[in-house]
């Protein structure tokens, strides 16, 4: 065979066969992830549930979706339009105003989300003193009671029912816990997955490099993880004004270590295999062998400590949210709804919804990591 | 027949009835939806007192049948849909659990390949053969140590008072498997099953376990059920041989009948496929690729609080070395004689005294990343093919990845070409290089970790152990293939190996190492045709012989 011909043939070769997108390690993975029925259910309805209230203002708003006012599209739940524009004179429009109501029907139509209550929406019409019953315990004459129409109110419909109750500020209980999964939530997702990046770098640099680096980055571990958190949490909020994000960076401070261990030990392990050692002979960098070869190693492990770790993020800011310490007064937390229900004896609905809401969430997570430990089981995929 | 070797050995024949008799055997493997057949359909009888040798290639299924003589498959994935083990009568498949234990480590008992994991390392040796003492001859503690001794000087362990109370990682390779054909003896058993009991060690070692066991069986006339790859030692100890392939029985006879005239056409594959041809010849004038000059590699001893050195092992010990273009340096010796620590002090992957040289340039003194540029034309093979491939990068991968470094300015396509290509000349079919190292066989996976290091056209490859991990007919395809290799480009290979027939038909300068020490040196034809020392005389005689040397000569 001459040399062109040769190429052309190795070109015809070349071409013929092209890279399947995903790896036959992977589809195997998958397959198990499958497998495990209760994990697969669990991860399309945390999906489900995650992807809506992460759309959540279109489902609990005390704006409207799409408003018609004298032929001009509006779209309060996006602008914010003065309330002038309907004859008020408040800098924004409060929408649940039946006087502002009455205006815009009368030149258009409005179109509102399922349950017209933001998480801070007070519910000025709550048939008892707060917190109230979930609406469908009331009668229909109790409900409209406090409208000035009464039955008749054009106010008094479903969209402003309040399905599980108000708390004791008469905010609508379930947009809480919507705005309050959402949060819980991307807390979780955020921290874990920050601390992931932080202590499987940690992790590699020690592993990978041993030695000196491996023993002093291990001591400074050891006392870095001695510190208390919680006293030190409570020593910065009394600082700092509790937020989001202040959260997020004291508790990383701590939840990186977490990771190290494992990440740790298999890279120790890994770096002597004959694929490293192969992969040295040719001339390949550090960081690239870190990264190609080994890190895939470690990542199993990662990966099933991933959904615990999420559960212990959500657990820790609740339970600073349920003692006072988490996020700011007002702020949509299931902690703050749970230590409600623990001042309000009375009001069983709130304990309930708290504890069904964050036992459904956490289960839910530890069902996904489940089927997530058992897809990457290299008992599983190697076969 | 059995019957007058049975007599001879010393045993009374009370029966005619063979001791063991698989009828009819097969076992299949479930995983999922999927059934594969392991073994299929076979028989054969063991008579009192006699060796039959199940031979065939990995994968032929002989492993499978040996574990399922003593039902040690992982059941219920694994299952017999035919036959029947017959032992002294009875059917072992349909015992219990508990009649099985009976037999198992008592009447019939196993040695494996593998004395390294075989052992438990956190048990003494006295533990460990105590315990089946204790279990099945209900012996007391001092009862058993006596017996223990008896049986630790009757595999040939030297004091054995001193050894009873270690643990497996202080001995050698041969020593634990004496250990464990020590535990195997035990309770006097009257089968011994051996699966590749010698394959892990050296030849040298091998030699001597083999006449070991030769003797024990005479000794105690027990029967012996031996599986291995190696025809060599086949011929040495086995009075009847049944060559496997792909799960079926093919040939079956005496030993002598079989080697002196092989009806099948696999078994005459077989015996053809140990590595043939020659090296090239010798040329003196040839550019001198690679020297090193008394390369050093000791490892600190340190000892106390403070690490302080106290002693070096000396791995390399002045060692001068020069390999040619087109030529072959053949490194032989025992394992821990240090070779394969001087091909990797050649190739600067751990740090060495003493001068080397590549293409006329010192390197001794360059650093790692001085060092990468010349990685390229300074590749490594390494022995082990299932653990020199990230099972996670499919073949394609793998390949390119020394490419994507040295020739950055390659387009994607560019690459892709170049590993199609390469992949041709290492004799894989190109159009699986997106699969993944595991859905290789051994000798596949061994040209995937060859085409590595030839899609950089090196000038310089080290062969450490490359094929000592493969099937005979395998070994002899890649020796084939290497031989081929330098040829067309001019390669210089250093050649490390513990197997001297692989090494005669590669090497045309043969180095003999011992303790990291250079105990003979010269042309491929003075070692082997006119060897000096007593311990290259061993090596070669343990090795093309299978003789076991006397004792000074080689290490336990």
């Amino acid at each position: 065979m001459s040399e062109i011909q040769l190429k052309t043939e190795v070109e015809r070769v070349r071409k013929q066969t092209a890279r399947p997108w995903l790896s036959p390690l992977n589809v195997r993975r998958w397959q198990n992830f499958k497998a495990n029925r209760r994990g697969y259910w669990s991860l399309w309805i945390f999906l489900l549930l995650f992807v809506l209230t992460l759309f959540a203002e279109l489902i609990a708003n005390d704006r409207p979706l799409l408003a018609s006012y004298k032929g001009e599209l509006l779209v309060p739940v996006m602008v914010d339009y003065p309330e002038e524009k309907f004859g008020g004179f408040y800098a924004v429009t409060d929408y649940r105003d039946p006087f502002i109501m009455e205006e815009i029907e009368a030149n258009g139509w409005v179109l509102w989300p399922p349950i017209r209550y933001s998480y801070y929406t007070v519910n000025n019409e709550i048939p008892a003193a707060a917190p109230a019953k979930p609406s469908w315990l009331y009668t229909k004459e109790e409900r409209c009671a406090r409208y000035p129409l009464g039955v008749e109110d054009p106010g008094c419909t479903i969209g402003n029912w309040n399905w599980l109750g108000t708390d004791d500020s008469a905010r609508d209980v379930l947009a809480r816990v919507i705005y309050g999964f959402r949060i819980s939530v991307l807390f979780g997702l955020v921290l874990t997955l920050a601390s992931a990046v932080i202590g499987v770098s940690a992790g590699a640099v020690q592993g990978y490099f041993g030695g000196w680096t491996d023993l002093i980055m291990q001591r400074f571990i050891e006392i870095w993880s001695a510190i208390p958190v919680l006293y030190l949490i409570l020593i910065i909020s009394a600082v700092l004004p509790p937020g989001f994000f202040i959260l997020l960076g004291i508790m990383l401070l701590f939840s990186w270590v977490a990771f190290v261990g494992v990440v740790r030990a298999e890279f120790l392990r890994a770096r002597n295999f004959e694929y490293v050692n192969a992969a040295r002979a040719l001339g390949v960098s550090n960081r690239t062998i870190m990264s190609r070869h080994l890190l895939p190693n470690a990542m199993v492990a990662t990966l099933t400590f991933l959904p615990f770790i999420l559960n212990g993020s959500i657990t820790t800011l609740t339970s600073l949210d349920f003692l006072g310490l988490g996020l700011p007064p007002g702020a949509p937390s299931l902690g703050e709804l749970l230590k409600q229900g623990q001042r309000n004896l009375t009001a069983p609905w709130l304990g309930i919804t708290g504890f069904v809401t964050l036992s459904i969430m956490l289960s839910l997570l530890i069902f996904i990591g489940e089927a997530t430990r058992d897809a990457f089981d290299p008992r599983k995929t190697f076969r | 027949m059995p019957l007058t070797r049975a007599r001879r050995s010393g045993e009374l024949v009370k029966e005619n009835a063979p001791l063991l008799s698989v009828r009819d055997l097969s076992v299949a493997f479930s995983q999922g939806d999927q059934r594969t057949t392991a073994v299929d359909r076979i028989s054969f009888d063991i008579a009192r007192g006699e060796t039959v040798a199940l031979v065939g290639e990995s994968g032929s299924g002989k492993s499978v049948t040996a574990l399922s003589v003593l039902k040690l498959l992982q059941y219920p994935a694994a299952s017999h849909p035919t036959g029947q083990i017959l032992f002294k009568g009875a059917d072992l498949l349909a015992m219990d659990g508990r009649e099985l234990r009976k037999v198992r480590g008592n009447d019939i008992t196993m040695i494996f390949q593998e004395p390294m994991t075989s052992l438990n390392p956190l048990h003494s040796i006295e533990d460990q053969i105590g315990e089946i003492l204790k279990l099945h001859g209900g012996m007391r503690d001092a009862q058993a140590r006596e017996r223990t001794l008896e049986l630790l000087r009757e595999v040939g362990i030297r004091e054995p008072e001193k050894r009873l109370s270690a643990y497996p990682h202080q001995l050698s390779g041969g020593q634990r498997q004496r250990v464990m054909i020590a535990m195997a003896l035990a309770n006097r058993p009257q089968l011994l099953i051996a699966d590749e009991p010698t394959t892990a060690l050296d030849v040298t070692v091998q030699a001597q376990i083999l006449k070991l066991l030769r003797e024990l069986k005479v000794t105690h006339g027990m029967s012996m059920l031996f599986i291995t790859h190696d025809l060599g030692i086949v011929r040495r100890i086995a009075d009847r041989v049944c060559v496997m392939t792909r799960g079926k029985i093919v040939e079956e006879g005496p030993t002598t009948e079989i080697f002196g005239d092989p009806q099948h056409e696999y078994t005459r594959h077989l015996l053809a496929a140990e590595p043939k041809g020659t090296p090239p010849p010798a040329n003196a004038t040839a550019k001198t690729v690679m020297s090193g000059k008394d390369v050093r590699v000791w490892f600190p001893i340190k000892e106390g609080f403070f690490r302080k050195t106290v002693g070096h092992v000396r791995a390399v010990d002045g060692i001068d070395v020069t390999v040619k273009a087109g030529q072959t340096l053949g490194v032989v010796g025992e394992s821990g004689s240090g070779k394969t620590t001087l091909g990797l002090a050649l190739a600067r992957m751990i740090s060495s005294e003493g001068q080397i040289e590549f293409d006329g340039r010192p390197i001794d003194q360059l650093s790692f990343k001085e060092m990468r540029p010349l990685r390229r034309e300074l590749q490594i093979v390494f022995q082990d093919p299932f653990g020199s491939l990230s099972p996670r990068m499919s073949v394609s991968e793998i390949i390119q990845e020394g490419l994507s470094i040295h020739a950055p300015e390659l387009s994607a396509a560019e690459r892709d070409a170049r590993v199609v290509d390469v992949l041709g000349e290492v004799g894989l079919d190109p159009s699986t290089r997106h699969r993944y190292p595991h859905e290789f066989s051994g000798g596949q996976r061994q040209r995937i970790a060859i085409a590595r290091a030839m899609v950089l056209k090196p000038r310089f490859v080290m062969l450490d152990e490359p094929t000592s991990a493969l099937d005979m007919s395998v070994q002899a395809q890649v020796v084939d293939l290497l031989r081929d290799l330098q040829k067309k480009h001019d390669l210089a290979y250093l050649f490390i190996s513990h197997d001297l027939k692989v090494v005669r038909a590669l090497a045309n300068e043969v180095v003999v190492m011992r303790n990291g020490e250079v105990v003979e040196h010269g042309t491929a034809e003075q070692i082997f045709d006119n060897p000096q020392t007593d311990y290259t005389k061993a090596l070669i005689a343990a090795a093309f012989k299978i003789e076991a040397p006397a004792d000074s000569d080689v290490s336990e």
